[in-house]
């Protein structure tokens, strides 16, 4: 590991003015970025831990979630699993307690993609490691990398878990930095690769996340967030999918959808959300139809076409899974 | 703000106060193993995936190398040293050895703490669960169901009611 210089920051203000500095990073729950540090795949100089900041706050309020930057996964899951068990769905079946115990929800949604060459111990070739250096995954070994949305330039996936939970609630992420404060969809929050890969959301180096807002709504409670994966606990997704429904009498009035371990983004399923209204809940051809109307325009790779109908039927189940759940007339 | 390289820290360990001079960039687990020379807790991967390295830092399960000593000022940290009851073996560590919840003998710092905290969270509540909240501590032995019983026979000890019957999902 290179050397760096640490602080930790009294305040936001001088948070916000260490970062100026391009070469300073931003420490939270470090389990992230430690493993950069280890790997060479984060080389600051300088160090700024911001776990001194107020920014750790868990709000359950009628008209919504407000979640801190600095708040724990393992501390928000219970807050707010009774109103929103997509979101505690999500973050319990990530990592592992001690993970959970450590890791901040901000540092949640900026870690980085799982790709097996972006990880390697030796440098292979990749956009996102080295730029312009290729894309190793592209035509190696894509079992785990995007269906949708994916470039030449890189083909991997997205691999938290929360973010998709997230962006199926329509909730936003609340950004500081010199020029003030701002507010973007989760949706909007990740870019996808086209020819620069190396940017992977809209976060600018000298901003801070300070917090994610969930609306509420009569959608949160019957939701459920689906984790397909390659043993039973303590793994990435292959395949995830967060659902939340309002349902009156089985008959789907609005309908939210994002697909996680399918792209660099949270992938919301805008036709099928559309297709679902009006349907009963009971009626697993219509459903399964609405959820193909997504799939239409999915690109598998060499090695995981599979990952296609397994999204589908995923979607399906966690449909009626959600669809069971806290039977709310909207 | 100052930014340091190196600084002097003091880390409070299973309530004793050390001051070390250390870089910043040294982990908790290099920290207790190579400057403090409480080598109990393991380095299996180094890498946040394994568990052997778990301590407890404010009451709670962490990872000590995934952990920056720097940050650790005015903490307080326990480890499996910290364990021990009157110089002898603690119920968690009893309940390990009774049900042969080990082979080498690697991950076993790592289970017990894991396990201490599980307990005090309240996830004992039956094998599944005890399963699930211990799923952070790999054991390349596979001594999963010895650890799954320890774990369980603990709880009971420290007065938690567990359901081991239940069956495996
Ligand atoms: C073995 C292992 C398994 C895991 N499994 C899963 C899983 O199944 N599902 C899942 O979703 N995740 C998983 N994770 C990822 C884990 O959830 C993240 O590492 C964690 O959430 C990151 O949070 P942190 O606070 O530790 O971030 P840090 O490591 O402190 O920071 C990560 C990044 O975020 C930046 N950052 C942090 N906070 C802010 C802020 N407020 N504003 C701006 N920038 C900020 C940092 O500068 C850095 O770039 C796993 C991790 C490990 C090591
Ligand atoms: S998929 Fe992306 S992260 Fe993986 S090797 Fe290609 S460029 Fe790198
Ligand atoms: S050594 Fe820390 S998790 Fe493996
Ligand atoms: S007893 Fe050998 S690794 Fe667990």
């Amino acid at each position: 590991m290179k050397a760096f210089a640490y602080a930790k920051a009294p305040d936001l203000a001088a948070a916000l003015a260490a970062i100026e500095d391009p070469g300073t990073s931003v420490i939270a729950g470090g389990t992230e970025m430690v493993n950069w540090l280890k790997e060479g795949i984060a080389t600051p100089e300088r160090l700024v831990d911001i776990n001194g900041l107020p920014l750790d706050g868990i709000d359950a309020r009628p008209e919504g979630l407000r979640l801190g930057a600095l708040a724990r996964m393992s501390d928000a899951a219970p807050v707010v699993a009774a109103e929103y068990p997509v979101l505690a769905e999500s973050l319990l079946c990530a990592a592992s307690p001690q993970l959970r115990n450590m890791a901040s929800l901000g540092g949640n949604l900026l870690q980085r993609t799982r790709c097996p060459y972006f990880r390697a111990e030796v440098l292979l070739p990749c956009n996102k490691r080295a730029p312009g250096s290729g894309c190793a995954a592209r035509h190696g070994e894509t079992r785990t990398q995007a269906i949708f949305g994916w470039s030449d330039a890189c083909v991997a996936t997205h691999p938290s878990d929360f973010a998709v939970a997230l962006a199926a609630l329509d909730a936003t992420v609340i950004i500081v930095g010199p020029r003030g404060e701002r507010t973007v969809p989760v949706t909007g929050f990740y870019r996808l690769p086209g020819d620069d890969p190396t940017v992977e959301t809209v976060l600018a180096p000298d901003e801070l996340v300070t917090a994610i807002d969930v609306p509420a709504g009569p959608h949160t409670r019957a939701s459920h967030y689906l984790k397909v994966r390659e043993r039973a606990s303590y793994e990435f997704a292959m395949v995830a999918v967060a659902a939340a429904l309002a349902h009156d009498g089985g008959v789907v009035t609005d309908a939210r959808l994002a697909l996680g371990g399918v792209a660099a983004r949270p992938w919301r399923l805008d036709r099928t959300e559309a297709a679902l209204r009006g349907v009963s809940l009971d009626d697993t051809e219509a459903l399964r139809a609405a959820v193909a109307a997504s799939f239409a325009e999915a690109r598998p790779l060499a090695g995981n076409a599979f990952k296609v109908k397994l999204a589908q039927r995923a979607t399906l189940r966690a449909l009626t899974t959600a669809g069971s759940r806290g039977m709310v007339a909207s | 703000m100052r930014f340091d390289e190196e600084s002097e820290v003091t880390l409070r360990v299973n309530g004793e106060d050390h001051v070390i001079h250390l870089e910043s960039r040294m982990t908790l687990l290099d920290a207790l193993r190579d400057r403090l020379g409480l080598t109990g807790t393991k380095k299996g991967c180094d890498g946040g995936e394994c568990g052997a390295c778990t301590v407890h830092v404010g009451g709670r399960r962490v990872l000590a190398c995934m952990t920056l000593a720097v940050s650790l000022a005015d903490a307080d940290i326990a480890t499996i040293e910290g364990m021990a009851v009157d110089g002898g073996l603690g119920p968690i560590q009893r309940a390990f050895l009774d049900n042969d919840a080990f082979q080498c003998g690697y991950c076993t710092p790592g289970q017990v703490m894991s396990a201490a905290a599980l307990i005090a969270e309240g996830h004992a509540g039956s094998a599944r669960e005890i399963r699930e909240w211990m799923s952070g501590n790999i054991c390349r032995c596979a001594a999963y169901p010895q650890i799954v019983a320890a774990v369980a026979e603990a709880a009971g000890a420290l007065g938690r009611t567990v359901n081991v019957t239940e069956p495996a999902p």
